[in-house]
């Protein structure tokens, strides 16, 4: 069902899935899925609600371990090398090489810079020119910079939602991750926070590789290089987004992503 | 409650919507009324209680009484060896209290793995809260006073009433960690926390409002608490004052007030009210008076820094 290899761009593999399932307790949720993720790429994972998006999406964290009663089986390969569902890899050591964005934007409440510093200093990190810098480079890059630079002391919560979500993003962005893992990131936003927010992450993947769950089959298309879609625990297909989008394979892709069903 | 539409209804007969909608109001008074009935009774205690405390009282009250010790002559006694006691006593018992209750509560609620122990350990701690304090009495008299033989002391007197607070304190560590959202544990852990660093930089500095706030509630009922002491035998008759914590020479903070007997403000209340003389029960209401302001006093201060503290937390 992987059929990744582009003659345009030939982006070779970060995060290599395969075989994966997963259980909720006795519900299978994830059944068999293979994906690739391709290097500085964004990779969108699209279906109808309920389908595991959300599920797959927080497997490339291991955000399942915080609650009991869930099992992963399968691999999710970082950079060719370490199964990051391995028993002997602790899930620490995962999220702080993958980062991740939520539905709703979860500022932490404190002030703007411990937000963005707050990785860094979970990393032990004490020298304080050196997280000054990494605070202000997350922010330029998070496209929040001129709007917070004068009022870093500031509440997090003071900051209006797609701002906060931006500052989500910076909070992501500082530890330098290697994966970045959006869930649903706009969808709590107004059109123009997200035009924001899509513009941001078209600028991102120059440094980072993208995995993205969206509902909105539009930002699927304007954003992604590559489009997954599933399908009741399923990966149906998954392709270059235009070929998603023009050419499905499958009949049931085609149907969903012209909107007959969703 | 003149509307455009009663109006023109009061010629016209009622509509069964109408009808339905003044049945129902009737009915909504009928029961604020009975609302408004009960909180008066209530009310109506607490303000005749505290009236007649202060009428009895208030004359009484000025600093001699404040800083004289009991006097067998009634107008030369007063509190000022309660109000030490009472005030040392529960220095010990929050400094006890509060760092285990909130440890325990902290490991409840995020590191115990949940299964039939856990859960039977879970609603003991919050039954422990209902059991009578002259059982907790019993408790320390033989354990505290008997068994590492701490005598009838402050260090004695604070450990009883920290046994009593604990529950109240564990169940408002509780509480008040489970309302923070788990939208905010996940994003910590996101960010590669480890499970110690979620609870310092986190759950512990938002949860603090609320848990002052148990912590309050549980010194202003230990502060009130007679029975448990007299079990370990307070005395009635003080004085003097104990060492002072602070000295004026190395090391500059001494112990020995720990060991001091002591009295306070409930037991020195209760000793008055039980004397014939009229003139000791006005002694009485005026302690009553010291206690109370005690009271009201910790609760300001734990309305004041939840409301500082909450002021900065949202989610």
């Amino acid at each position: 069902m992987i059929n990744i290899d582009s003659p345009v761009s030939p982006a070779p593999p970060k995060v290599e899935v395969s075989n994966l399932n997963f259980y909720y307790g006795d519900k299978h949720a994830i059944k068999n899925v293979n994906l690739t993720l391709p290097t500085n790429k964004i990779t969108a994972l699209i279906g109808p609600s309920g389908c595991g998006k959300t599920t797959l999406l927080r497997c490339f964290n291991r955000m399942h371990d915080l609650y009991d009663g869930n099992r992963y089986e399968g691999e999710i390969v970082l950079d060719g090398q370490v199964n990051i569902l391995s028993r002997r890899i602790d899930p620490i050591e995962v999220r702080m090489r993958v980062g991740m964005v939520f539905q709703r934007p979860n500022p932490f409440p404190k002030s703007i810079f411990e937000n963005v510093a707050y990785g860094l200093r979970v990393r032990g990190e004490k020298n304080k020119s050196f997280i000054a810098d990494k605070v202000e480079e997350a922010l330029k890059a998070s496209a929040l910079w001129d709007e917070v630079n004068d009022r870093l002391k500031d509440m997090a919560f003071n900051l209006s939602g797609g701002q906060q979500q931006r500052l989500c993003i910076a909070r992501a962005l500082a530890t330098d991750p290697e994966l970045i893992l959006f869930d649903e990131p706009t969808s709590a936003l107004d059109p123009i926070a997200t035009r924001n927010i899509e513009e941001l992450m078209d600028g991102l993947k120059k440094q980072v590789t993208i995995l993205i769950v969206t509902h909105s089959m539009q930002q699927a298309a304007r954003l992604s290089d590559y489009t997954a879609f599933m399908y009741l625990g399923e990966m149906l297909e998954c392709d270059r987004t235009e070929v998603i989008f023009k050419h499905a394979a499958q009949l049931r892709t085609r149907d969903y992503v012209s909107g007959q069903f969703g | 409650m003149a509307t455009s539409i009663s109006s023109p209804s009061s010629s016209t007969p009622l509509s069964p919507i109408q009808l339905s909608v003044i049945q129902r109001k009737r009915r909504s008074n009928l029961f604020s009324a009975a609302g408004i009935v009960s909180i008066l009774i209530a009310l109506m205690t607490l303000i005749a209680l505290v009236l007649q405390l202060f009428i009895q009282g208030l004359p009484k009250l000025n600093w001699q009484f404040l800083t004289s010790f009991a006097d067998p002559e009634a107008s030369l006694a007063g509190v000022l060896a309660a109000l030490v006691g009472s005030c040392l006593v529960m220095l010990v018992t929050a400094a006890t209290a509060v760092p285990v209750g909130i440890g325990a509560g902290l490991y409840l609620e995020e590191y115990v793995t949940r299964n039939k122990f856990s859960a039977l350990i879970e609603i003991n701690v919050t039954n422990l809260a209902g059991v009578p304090s002259i059982v907790y009495g019993l408790l320390a008299l033989g354990l505290f006073k008997y068994y590492f033989s701490l005598g009838e002391s402050i260090l004695t007197a604070g450990l009883t009433l920290a046994l009593l607070v604990l529950p109240v304190v564990i169940v408002a560590t509780r509480e008040s960690v489970r309302a923070i959202p788990s939208s905010l544990r996940e994003a910590t852990y996101a960010m590669g926390a480890s499970k110690s660093q979620m609870v310092f930089d986190h759950l512990l500095p938002y949860a603090f409002g609320n848990i002052l706030t148990g912590v309050i509630i549980g010194l202003s009922r230990a502060i009130g608490e007679t029975a448990p002491l007299v079990t370990i035998g307070a005395l009635t008759f003080i004085a003097f004052l104990p060492e002072s914590p602070i000295q004026s020479s190395f090391p500059f903070i001494s112990f020995e007030w720990l060991k001091a007997p002591f009295t306070v403000l409930p037991i020195q209340m209760f000793n008055w009210v039980s004397r014939p003389e009229s003139e000791f029960q006005v002694n009485a209401a005026a302690a009553g008076i010291v206690l109370l302001s005690l009271t009201l006093m910790m609760n300001s201060i734990a309305i004041y820094l939840r409301y500082r503290i909450q002021k900065s937390l949202k989610w």
